[in-house]
């Protein structure tokens, strides 16, 4: 029920945050620092998501076959593949990887 | 002009397509991370923001709490707001339409209209591809969130080497030179320290705060940019017109910055396309905080 209620209080930021670039005059937010704060944020944010997601075990940093997905859809990227793509090579380097018996 | 006759109109619906598509990721990777199918769907109908989306998921998957979640997903939706103003300057919608036109700014909408010069391409460009994506988003979030209860152990099929794959594939495009290249290794490592020190969930909101620091206390831009080029991140991460096509109005409207007389910077990994075709490169469709 709680994660309801977060899911609920995000669903609500976020449509309150594209609303108000339509709502406020753009005079106020129109200050290059920022669009630069959303910039570095929206960065900062998917780096970190795709640290934590690939090597964090609750509190603990741990190297098991998810790195080996990072590394994967790394040079699926490289090599220009598309999204969808990329999201398999990852899932299927992982899958790999464990059948190979690393953890 | 009839829709069907439209560049821009053309263009958004091949993006809808392709970033319909992956809402299969997002169902699967949802259910996978321990949501359940409404909340799978909320979060595709109501939030409908792709970054923001996995965000939450992937503070959730991670054992991190519902707060920590709702923060991550706040913060990566920001740049929704800077998008809305743009676009607000673009088409001035008023009424009903601009309630709506709020709901679909994402960044593969607002590539579409800030890619155009005439403001009725803009507007088709923008409608096409907001309401084509959010259909095909909803209906293949649901088929993914289906297949993803089906599999059972998301761990057998490596979806967690799935959500690392997105995430990755979400911040790529946004990697067109030294800066954000330098802010992301910042914050990654920032993330690996800080994992032992606090609980699950937070050290994403650690990275995200030095995140902010920097684009706040950072100087603008760089001398080869033209002002408010910043080549921040602050675009959207698809590039639905190749370069040398189109060229950008309004700058008041700072559309998407960066893509256009920044010289050979971006394609640092060679993502800048050669021609006019839409959805060349590799991340020519690549949601990224999209959808």
């Amino acid at each position: 029920m709680s994660l309801w209620f977060w899911l609920a209080v995000s669903v609500v930021l976020a449509y309150a945050t594209k609303l108000l670039g339509y709502l406020v005059p753009a005079k106020v937010l129109a200050n290059p620092r920022m669009s630069r704060v959303a910039g570095t944020l929206t960065i900062g944010l998917l780096a970190s998501l795709t640290v934590v997601n690939a090597a964090a075990s609750g509190t603990a940093v741990v190297l098991d076959a998810r790195v080996g997905a990072l590394v994967a859809a790394a040079v699926a990227l490289w090599l220009k593949a598309p999204f969808l793509v990329v999201v398999i090579v990852g899932a299927a380097a992982a899958a790999g990887l464990r059948l190979l018996g690393w953890p | 002009m009839r829709l069907r006759e439209s560049p821009a109109a053309r263009i958004g619906a091949s993006i809808a397509i392709a970033t319909g598509l992956y809402g299969v990721s997002f169902g699967a990777l949802s259910v996978a991370s321990g949501l359940s199918f409404w909340q799978t769907m909320a979060l595709s109908l109501l939030l409908f923001s792709g970054g923001s989306q996995f965000a939450f998921i992937g503070v959730i998957a991670g054992g991190g709490t519902g707060v920590a979640a709702m923060s991550a997903s706040a913060l990566l939706g920001i740049r929704n707001g800077v998008y809305g103003m743009q676009l607000n300057a673009l088409m001035k919608p008023t009424g009903w339409r601009r309630f709506v036109s709020a709901q679909i700014t994402i960044d593969e909408s607002t590539a579409t209209a800030t890619g155009q010069r005439d403001p009725a391409e803009q507007q088709r460009g923008f409608w096409v591809a907001g309401i084509g994506i959010y259909v095909l988003w909803n209906i293949f979030t649901a088929a993914g969130a289906f297949l993803g209860d089906a599999l059972g152990d998301p761990k057998q099929w490596g979806l967690d080497g799935a959500a690392v794959a997105a995430f990755l594939g979400l911040l790529w495009p946004r990697i067109r030179a030294f800066q954000p290249a330098a802010i992301a290794v910042v914050c990654a490592v920032v993330t690996l320290l800080a994992v032992p020190l606090v609980p699950p969930g937070v050290p994403i909101l650690v990275a995200a705060l030095a995140a902010g620091l920097i684009g706040w206390f950072r100087r603008g831009h760089t001398p080869d940019h033209s002002p408010g080029h910043d080549d921040d991140g602050m675009e959207p991460d698809i590039e639905p017109y190749g370069r040398g096509d189109h060229s950008h109005g309004q700058p008041a409207a700072r559309p998407v910055p960066g893509r256009t007389g920044t010289g050979g910077r971006d394609g640092i990994f060679g993502t800048a396309g050669s021609g006019g075709t839409p959805g060349h490169g590799p991340l020519g469709f690549s949601e990224g905080g999209a959808a």
